[in-house]
């Protein structure tokens, strides 16, 4: 794993308080992880803290996944 | 009990009668607090009075820039916000009939929708934090309508609506939003009623007598409290009996 995923999945962990190894690439922070919608919100703003990077909002609602959070960081970051 | 030592408070309209009061509530309390208004000396003097730990931050509510600024303004002045009580607000009164557009939307703007911007530019940090309070300074009349504040009235029950709803999403996060409705209360603001229209105000107060804004801002000290923690969009009507809702 990149070390962009390393610290998303990090964050994704501390956040939800889920196991390290059901936060895979595929897992869906609702359906998998057990987030709530504010929970979502929430992680894109610490995404956004951590990588120093803005999320705008139409984006932010295509980031369903963990991979989908990396995929998105990678390219801004 | 209702201590606030360590948390940082923001005032709106702490120039005004009920926000002055408010500020010094919470300042007593233990608070940090930053005063925002739109003239600057009356904010310099309630700062001065209150002595250490207190900021000011003014700010116009009608631009939405300035609006946007706040919160971040007074993040930086205090190092922190916990607290946040929309309390500015103004008044443009007339008939329905006869109110203009831009009556109608002035008071919307500061009264409402500012209220509303202040809100979601407090939440992140309050959300970081598992820790918040948002007190909306809302107004007996939201409830209850009255002749001549068709704006205002709409303004204030807007408030409320969007209080309830922002409480039910941030209640999981220690973050609670809640409203205290004043009556009448002696301000500059009621100062401007006729002797007729004030005789015939008390004859519908059973306590009998307008109420101060200290009695607003206790109810906001309270509100603003780790013990108020279980109260979350709730209005607290402060008036007297005027109307028991």
């Amino acid at each position: 794993m990149s070390d962009i995923a390393d610290r998303v999945k990090k964050i994704v962990v501390e956040h939800l308080g889920v196991e390290e190894d059901k936060v895979t690439e595929s897992a869906s922070f609702i359906d998998d992880l057990g987030a709530d919608s504010l929970d979502t919100v929430e992680l894109v703003m610490a995404f956004e803290e951590e990588f120093g990077i803005e999320i705008p909002d139409d984006a932010a609602e295509n980031i369903q996944t963990v991979g989908d959070a990396v995929k998105f960081i990678t390219e801004a970051a | 009990m209702f201590d606030l030592k360590g948390k940082y408070a923001l005032v709106t309209g702490a120039s005004g009668g009920i926000g002055a009061e408010i500020a010094r509530a919470l300042h007593a309390g233990g608070a940090i607090v930053a005063l925002s208004g739109t003239r600057v000396e009356p904010l310099e003097a309630l700062a001065a009075e209150l002595g250490e730990g207190a900021h000011v931050c003014p700010a116009n509510l009608s631009d939405p820039e300035s609006v946007e600024a706040l919160p971040k303004a007074a993040i930086t002045a205090m190092g922190g916000l916990d607290i946040l009580v929309n309390n500015a607000g103004i008044t443009r009164d007339g008939l329905s009939m006869r109110m203009s557009d831009d009556d109608w939307q002035s008071v919307i703007d500061v009264n409402l929708t500012a209220a509303f911007r202040l809100m979601r530019g407090s939440l992140r940090t309050m959300m970081k934090a598992r820790w918040g309070r948002i007190i909306n300074i809302t107004s007996i009349v939201g409830q209850t309508g009255n002749p001549g504040q068709v704006n205002y009235a709409a303004a204030k029950a807007g408030l409320v609506g969007a209080s309830k709803s922002m409480a039910l999403e941030v209640a999981s996060r220690g973050v609670t939003v809640n409203c205290v409705a004043p009556g009448f209360i002696a301000t500059a603001m009621t100062d401007k009623l006729s002797e007729d229209q004030k005789s015939g105000l008390m004859g519908q107060i059973p306590v009998g007598r307008m109420g101060t804004p200290h009695e607003i801002a206790a109810a906001v000290r309270y509100l603003a409290s780790p013990e108020a923690g279980y109260v979350t969009g709730s209005v607290l009507h402060v008036n007297g009996g005027m109307a028991m809702i």
